[in-house]
């Protein structure tokens, strides 16, 4: 009676990843009234920064009461539909991006599209991309989401490219290769590689080296590049070598002829969801410099539009251009500071995460606390971790991570009271670990 | 190997019909009352403007819900962070509460039967996707807006098959139109998986009468696994009688709660884009009864949620019943006497309406203005209107109507001065009209008043010898 996609759960939401959210949601921990509750740390949200954004709204009370010089906009926006966006919004979308990512490229604003949330960005763009059964190349692990959002109602496949600890889950080239051969055997017809940089579970940042991999991959095979870089604010070491570097620019240092092809190949995601921590705003956008894919995505966008108060507020918002950049620089002083909390907390519990620089999370090695290398294994320490240590992190496996034993660890969405705790709780339990397996290594210890 | 897909490089996303390219004109060169008075005057968006002054008001006694906060404090965090695709509760009670005052009370709604989506234009298309397959087909009564060739279609890989209607019996709905659109499905080899109807329609302003209410569920009834979708968008813009029947309402009296097999297939999509003027936010939700339904649409509304921020104001707003109730009575004044003020605006020119008593716009009979009884000199009575006298109105075959010489001429979205401007323009056009096809005598000394009676008693005989011949 209902489609195959109603009726399937090809919405991919059956995964670990949810259900360990629905373990939270029936016992989720409060400082007061549930102290041994699951604390969450499988939300990439940001919570950090919301002190700066509330004191702007604060003294920018006008823009909330939908006024532009004292005069009211509402009638304005409360008419306005069009597809091609809020003129205002998008040129401060364009500064925004150009200026936080160093000014080393000038974006432009008729290259943009704005679509409700990067959920939507994506989906459109394998719309626009793929017909039902061709394939895009996603490096693993990737964010369980795209398994819905990039295949669910298009129709198109993901094959996916393993990365190994071995390199610190890098590209390279053979891996990009052997993802292709992949597709052959399948009989899928590739159509892309979509990246998500910085990466989403990883907590790094491309490098250029593995930026270039990937354009002469796309180049060699003609097919398209998605870079989603809805993480690209979060980067917190921004030094020359591990700063973030956009796919855009690289781009635009192959500035001759013979790629010109590639030039209509190469699309970006983006959001303001992570940055600015403001997810349910619903602001996300597509960047490209395929006239056809901005043109069909625009009107693709009918489907998703962002609310016009809400263009609205923002691009006042983004438009201050003093504040954005103040706000910028705490934020990521503040998700260092986290960052390191969360990394020290870890390392006394005798666990080691990826070198990272980005993000809202760390990628967490626990392979040493598995009972056999296997995801079976994984899956039995994750259950212990959510039900006995009380924290709700994601198994790699929920990532499509091809190697057991690693976990994606929040640290942007709670207090730091609650972190401290988690690690507390964390260590009781690798100590509870330890002491059984190497009793008599512990009795030792206990004789000095 | 193509480099894009097959969706983004065809054209059916219908943009290229004319119900967009007489927008195009239009915005190259608008009329303003001071800046452009030559310009082309905007009919052909149905666009409520009518009331925002009510809505501006409680904005302005209220400005704590647009400041994020509630009972003096701010709730921005929590808001900021709210992207739960089950929609905020607060705002689905006051939208649930909304709908069924619009309905008179007669029906009531569960909020948790209801998924919020950024627009009807994405609950329709959501529904689709729910409840077809590729290659499926639903049927459409023609004339139908022309947006749905896209957001039925375009993704999905759906199929429209019109249901025609005719100005016989005022377009409505009969048994042999459903049942000749049900065959032209079968000769075409697609599986028709539903009716999709407008109720009040768009572009016709009528509501669906209880017989043709009636005739739908039991036509769904009659065949398994047929939806009923009804896009009820224009609900509150019900200013005359006989009064809006929602297909809600014939189901809860016509069956019990336990009749899911036919609970389990009508769905009912909505918004306040053009009942509070509000299409800029993006608020629309699909009601249904079928849990499955519902499910699948909560989790694809990931692709088009409505903004956390709006969903605030607008369920503080609506939680305002006194508020509301106000509103929607007189919004629906200040309607009808705009749909007034256009119908007699249109007399004056020897031009008729359909008889309509909702929407944002009336369905003309522009029949007589026609040089032949075909589309092409519709498109040609349509280029006229558009280029020389300067009104971007919405032609019948954009709607698919199967008759020519129909038009879509709105009127909530302009100022009273405008419409009585455009109806100057519309009346000197007619007049010319006629006395330019007038043949034999010299015209040249009768008066324009003259002639255009004449037009108007050639065009009432021919009206009577058509009706002769139809009810033989």
């Amino acid at each position: 009676m209902l489609s195959r996609k109603a009726s399937k759960d090809s919405h991919g939401q059956d995964s670990s990843y949810f259900q360990g959210w629905q373990e939270y949601e029936k016992n989720p921990y409060h400082p007061i009234q549930n102290p041994m509750g699951i604390i969450q740390m499988g939300l990439a949200e940001n919570q950090l920064s919301f002190d700066l954004l509330e004191s702007w709204l604060r003294r920018n009370s006008n823009t909330m009461a939908l006024k532009k010089d004292g005069v009211s906009a509402f009638k304005d926006l409360a008419l306005f539909q069009d597809y091609h966006g809020l003129p205002a919004f998008k040129e401060a979308l364009v500064n925004f991006m150009t200026s936080m990512r160093g000014n080393k490229i000038k974006y432009s604003s008729d290259k943009l599209v704005l679509t409700a949330g990067a959920t939507a960005a994506n989906e459109i763009l394998m719309f626009c991309l793929t017909d039902p059964g061709q394939a895009f190349i996603l490096p693993t692990p990737y964010y369980p989401g795209f398994d819905r959002d990039l295949k669910w109602r298009t129709g198109a496949e993901i094959v996916p490219m393993h990365c190994s600890s071995s390199n610190g889950f890098r590209i390279t080239r053979c891996a990009l290769e052997q993802a292709y051969q992949l597709g052959q055997e399948l009989n899928l017809k590739i159509k892309g590689v979509l990246v998500t940089n910085p990466s989403n579970p990883l907590g790094t940042t491309m490098t250029k080296t593995e930026l270039n991999h990937l354009l002469d991959f796309a180049i060699d095979k003609n097919i398209h590049i998605v870079s989603d870089e809805i993480y690209s604010g979060t980067v917190f070491d921004c030094s020359s070598t591990t700063g973030f570097t956009s796919i855009m620019e690289v781009l635009n240092e192959r500035n001759n002829n013979n790629y010109n092809n590639i030039r209509n190949h190469v699309h970006m995601v983006y959001s303001l969801s992570k940055d600015l921590g403001l997810p349910g705003f619903r602001v996300g956008l597509i960047y490209s410099n395929n006239e056809k894919v901005i043109a069909a995505a625009t009107k693709m966008s009918s489907f998703a539009l962002v609310s016009s108060q809400t263009q609205f507020m923002l691009s006042n918002l983004l438009s201050d251009a003093k504040f954005i950049k103040k706000y910028m620089v705490e934020n990521q002083r503040r998700l260092k500071r986290r960052k390191d909390m969360l990394v020290r907390g870890l390392r006394k519990a005798g666990i080691s995460c990826l070198r990272s620089n980005a993000g809202l999370f760390c990628w967490v090695d626990m392979r040493h606390l598995l009972s056999s290398d296997s995801f079976e294994a994984e899956k039995e320490l994750w259950k212990r971790i959510v039900c006995e240590v009380g924290l709700n992190i994601s198994p790699g496996s929920s990532c499509h991570c091809s190697q057991p034993g690693w976990f994606r660890i929040c640290f942007a969405n709670i207090s730091e009271d609650a972190l401290h705790l988690a690690m507390h709780r964390m260590k009781v339990f690798t100590s509870s670990i330890f002491s059984v397996r190497f009793p008599i290594i512990m009795m030792r210890k206990k004789s000095f | 190997m193509r480099l894009l897909s097959t969706k983004a490089t065809c054209n059916s996303h219908g943009q290229d019909s004319s119900y967009f390219l007489g927008w195009q004109e239009y915005e190259k060169n608008p009329y303003d009352e001071i800046l452009n008075p030559k310009g082309i005057i905007q009919m052909g968006l149905a666009e409520n403007q009518l009331s925002f002054d009510l809505l501006e008001s409680w904005l302005a006694k209220n400005p704590d819900v647009s400041g994020f906060k509630r009972d003096g404090k701010s709730i921005f965090r929590e808001l900021a962070l709210f992207q739960d695709y089950h929609g905020l509760s607060s705002f689905k009670e006051a939208m649930v509460d909304f709908m069924a005052e619009i309905r008179g009370n007669r029906v009531t709604f569960d909020p948790d039967h209801m998924v919020l989506t950024a627009g009807s234009t994405s609950a329709n298309e959501t529904l689709m996707f729910c409840l077809a397959e590729k290659g499926d087909a639903f049927l459409l009564p023609t004339p139908y807006y022309p947006g749905f060739d896209r957001d039925l279609k375009w993704r999905t890989g759906v199929e429209i098959v019109p249901i025609h209607c005719s100005s016989d019996n005022n377009f409505q709905i009969t048994e042999s139109a459903l049942e000749q659109a049900y065959e032209e499905a079968q000769n075409l080899n697609l599986n028709v998986k539903g009716i999709l109807v407008t109720n009040p329609s768009n572009p016709l302003g009528t509501t669906l009468s209880l017989e043709e209410l009636n005739l739908l569920v039991d036509f769904i009834s009659g065949h398994k696994n047929m939806h009923l979708i009804s896009d009820e968008i224009y609900s509150g813009t019900v200013f005359n009688s006989p009064g809006f029947v929602s297909v809600m309402e014939v189901l809860n009296n016509r069956f019990s709660d336990a009749d899911e097999a036919i609970w389990d297939r009508v769905h009912v999509v909505y918004s306040l884009s053009k009942d509070l003027g509000l299409p800029g936010f993006r608020v629309g939700c699909i009601y249904s009864e079928n849990d499955t339904v519902v499910a699948a649409a909560t989790k694809m509304s990931s692709f088009g949620l409505v903004s956390s921020q709006t969903q605030y104001l607008l369920s503080a707003m609506l939680e305002d019943k006194k508020f509301t109730r106000k509103y929607l009575v007189e919004n629906q004044k200040r309607l009808r006497r705009r749909q007034k003020m256009l119908v007699s605006g249109l007399e004056k020119s020897g031009i008729k309406c359909l008889e309509s008593n909702a929407g944002l716009f009336c369905w003309v009979d522009m029949r007589h203005l026609l040089k032949s009884n075909t589309f092409e000199a519709e498109m040609d009575l349509w280029k006229r209107i558009v280029y020389d006298v300067k009104l971007n109105i919405s032609p019948g075959s954009s709607c698919h109507c199967s008759e020519p010489g129909w038009f879509r001429v709105c009127f909530a979205n302009m100022s009273e001065q405008t419409l009585k401007l455009a109806m100057k323009r519309l009346k000197s056009f007619v007049a010319e009209l006629s006395s330019s096809s007038d043949n034999g005598d010299n015209k040249a000394h009768q008066s324009k008043r003259k002639s255009l009676t004449k037009w108007v008693f050639r065009l009432s005989s021919r009206d009577h010898r058509q009706r002769d011949q139809e009810e033989r």
